[in-house]
């Protein structure tokens, strides 16, 4: 009995962690996206105190609607923020993953001692908050910055780019903070691998090229796609990097999101806004882990 | 007498006896380090077509290191590897007629067992229709049809085995080289798959080179065996020789069981030769098939079946030995008696067991005579 019990709390308390943590705060989210705006503290109407029980309760529910969601389709701010997000997040993957390919072969293919010492590189820059990295890019990406005078020197451009305050800023915003997440699992499905199946695949007639081609790469699909989705999934919802290094037409769904709530003092339609992208978010998350439970059962 | 020769499907296969014929593979003077290392040292070493040739050592003596010159994965150090007329020292993997089964099995885990056999006929770019019909001939061979559609992964140690052989017969190469291919087999399987491989090196007329660390399976399959040891090669000769005639102590104690005695060898007579030994235990004749000169020290070789355990002395014996029996290895077909001499030392000696377990002949503590022709025993180093 008293296992049993022992048991339960053991498994009892994640679920409660879940629970406190990430499902009542999500109730809130989602109860205000049925609200209404209202100038008030808190800016929204119903609000629901205790002491009115379960028919206030009850009065509370009648006056919750889908106006905000609704309102969310009229005005095409919203779904062009999602479009270029998810544009802006796939790009990113793409550069991130091209970057991060060789970044990770190479130090899979280093000698063994050397691993560590590159791993610790690659974590490094975790050292250090990922704000000041973010606006350490401004210093190097404006007019007058490093990147600008460097190409000026070295005379390759004559007059200063404009990089900061643009889309391709962001890219390199994106694929800057979030390298070492596609480099690890790729790395570790890399590092991993056999190379008595390089070996084999020359020995079958393979050049090491098309060795690469057939057997390395499709053994590291599990870590590409693992690694796409730890950067795809947070640069959706981005918004330091498109705020600091981003123009003002550069759209993504943080940043219309935080307007809502800070400039607009829209609460509800910030809420509505950010019930939404989660929903766009757990596709991929559902994918990310069902990929995860196969690569799991392949190993064994 | 002649009749029956004639019946056999061909002469004795002797090429490496015949000094016109052109080894297949040769290994000059091959040397090879790693590092301070030397793993391979000074191997020359001729293999001739068709052959079915064995390494056979303990771990660690260079056989991987060798089978990897031989594939293309490691360039010697030092001398030349040719096969044919060519040297091959710096041919790459995928330009070598050559194929290799890997220690490991080395299969792609990502590809069915149809997809690994196919991967080296589909890289020479055979057409669809032959390289279905080679998968399907080559899944009969090692009997996995029903396993085409698996992945490695849902597969027993056994069978990954059996696919990795099939992958590596798949493109028929000119020398096939099998690293221990049969070392995760049970004794059935593995002798069944033995004379599969005899059967198929005979039937393609490939050459193999086999490495084996278990000496039965060497002396089963292969035409020449070459023992090594840390890197050398201590001997090379057929299976009967190196059984019957080791050349080295390090050779007779490697292949089977053996009783060694060190003594001194005396006068030569027309009969043979006489070891001297211990104290009060009487001279080993020898008979005259040593190149030995006389008054040396030497060591004297027999195998224990050569051995015959008596109660009563067998007086007409050219050697017998008074001991107890100290204990009795039963291994089924055949029993190893230790026997204790006068002088302390433990002399073995087999016998099968035509009787059974109960009515044998000899128990512990037991007073026998063990006895031995002349000729059934060699001199080595
Ligand atoms: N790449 C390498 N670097 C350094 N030493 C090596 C390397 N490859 C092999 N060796 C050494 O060379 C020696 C011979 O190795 P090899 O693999 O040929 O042995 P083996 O006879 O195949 O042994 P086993 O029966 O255990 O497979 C060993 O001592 C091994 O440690
Ligand atoms: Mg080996």
């Amino acid at each position: 009995m008293d296992k049993k019990l022992g048991r339960f709390l053991l498994i009892g308390i994640p679920y409660f962690w879940l629970f406190l943590l990430f499902l009542v705060p999500f109730g809130i989210v989602l109860k205000i996206s049925f609200s209404d705006i209202a100038v008030a503290i808190p800016p929204y109407t119903p609000t629901f105190d205790f002491e009115s029980g379960w028919e206030g309760f009850k009065a509370l529910l009648a006056e919750l609607d889908f106006e905000n969601y609704i309102w969310l389709t009229e005005d095409d701010l919203y779904w062009t923020s999602y479009l270029s997000s998810l544009r802006i997040a796939f790009i990113s993957t793409v550069l991130t993953l091209l970057i991060g390919y060789p970044l990770a072969y190479s130090m899979a293919k280093a000698p063994s001692e050397w691993r560590p010492t590159l791993l610790m590189l690659i974590i490094l820059p975790f050292w250090t908050s990922f704000l000041i990295r973010v606006y350490a890019w401004i210093g190097i990406l404006k007019t007058e910055g490093l990147l600008n005078q460097l190409l000026m020197f070295l005379g390759i451009v004559d007059d200063p780019l404009q990089i900061l305050n643009t889309d391709t800023a962001v890219y390199i915003g994106i694929v800057y903070s979030y390298l070492p997440f596609m480099v690890l699992p790729l790395y570790s499905s890399l590092e991993k691998m056999d190379g008595s199946l390089l070996e084999a695949a020359q020995d079958l007639g393979c050049t090491a090229i098309s060795a690469f081609w057939k057997v390395t790469l499709p053994l590291s699909i599990p870590g590409i796609i693992a690694g796409s989705f730890l950067v795809f999934i947070p640069a959706i919802g981005e918004f330091v990097i498109p705020d600091l290094l981003g123009g003002s037409n550069t759209k993504m769904i943080g940043k219309t999101l935080w307007a809502e709530f800070f400039s607009n003092r829209d609460w509800p339609v910030a809420s509505a806004v950010a019930v939404l992208l989660l929903l766009l978010l757990i596709v991929p998350i559902v994918l990310f882990q069902k990929q995860q439970e196969r690569a799991q059962e392949a190993e064994q | 007498m002649n009749i029956s020769s004639a019946k056999k499907p061909s002469a004795r296969f002797e090429p490496w006896e015949d000094p016109n014929e052109k080894p297949l593979v040769r290994f000059k003077n091959v040397t090879k380090r790693f590092g301070s290392f030397t793993a391979i040292d000074d191997i020359s070493l001729d293999i001739y077509e068709r052959e079915f040739f064995a390494l056979l050592g303990p771990s660690g003596c260079g056989k991987t290191t060798m089978m990897r010159m031989l594939a293309g994965f490691e360039t010697p150090s030092e001398g030349i590897i040719s096969l044919g007329e060519d040297d091959i020292g710096t041919v790459p993997p995928y330009k070598r007629p050559v194929n290799m089964m890997f220690q490991s099995y080395a299969l792609f885990p990502h590809m069915t067992v149809e997809a690994n056999i196919a991967f080296g006929l589909k890289q020479d770019k055979w057409p669809k229709n032959l390289i279905q019909e080679r998968v399907e001939e080559m899944l009969s061979l090692v009997q996995l049809r029903k396993f085409a559609k698996r992945k490695p992964h849902q597969l027993s140690g056994g069978q990954r085995q059996r696919v990795a052989l099939a992958r590596s017969l798949a493109k028929k190469p000119k020398l096939l080289l099998l690293d221990e291919p049969l070392g995760a087999l049970d004794k059935k399987l593995r002798e069944q798959t033995q004379f599969e491989l005899m059967d198929i090196q005979e039937k393609l007329g490939m050459t193999f080179v086999i490495v084996t660390h278990d000496q039965e399976e060497a002396m089963t399959v292969a035409s020449r065996i070459a023992v090594m040891d840390d890197g050398k090669i201590m001997q090379v000769a057929t299976p009967e020789v190196i059984y019957e005639y080791p050349n080295s102590r390090y050779v007779a104690d490697f292949i089977g069981d053996v009783n060694i005695i060190e003594g001194q060898l005396g006068n030569r007579t027309e009969e043979g030769v006489k070891l001297s030994w211990a104290e009060g235990q009487p001279e080993i004749a020898i008979a005259n098939n040593t190149s030995r000169s006389e008054n040396e020290n030497a060591c004297f070789a027999i195998r224990p079946e050569k051995v015959h355990v008596s109660r009563e002395e067998p007086v007409d014996a050219d050697n017998r030995i008074r001991g107890q029996i100290d204990d009795i290895a039963y291994i089924g077909n055949l029993s190893t008696y230790y026997v204790r001499l006068s002088n302390g030392m433990i002399f073995k000696a087999q016998e099968s067991n035509r009787r059974r377990l109960a009515n044998r002949e000899f128990t512990w503590e037991d007073q026998v005579w063990l006895s031995w022709r002349n000729t059934a025993g060699v001199l080595l180093d």
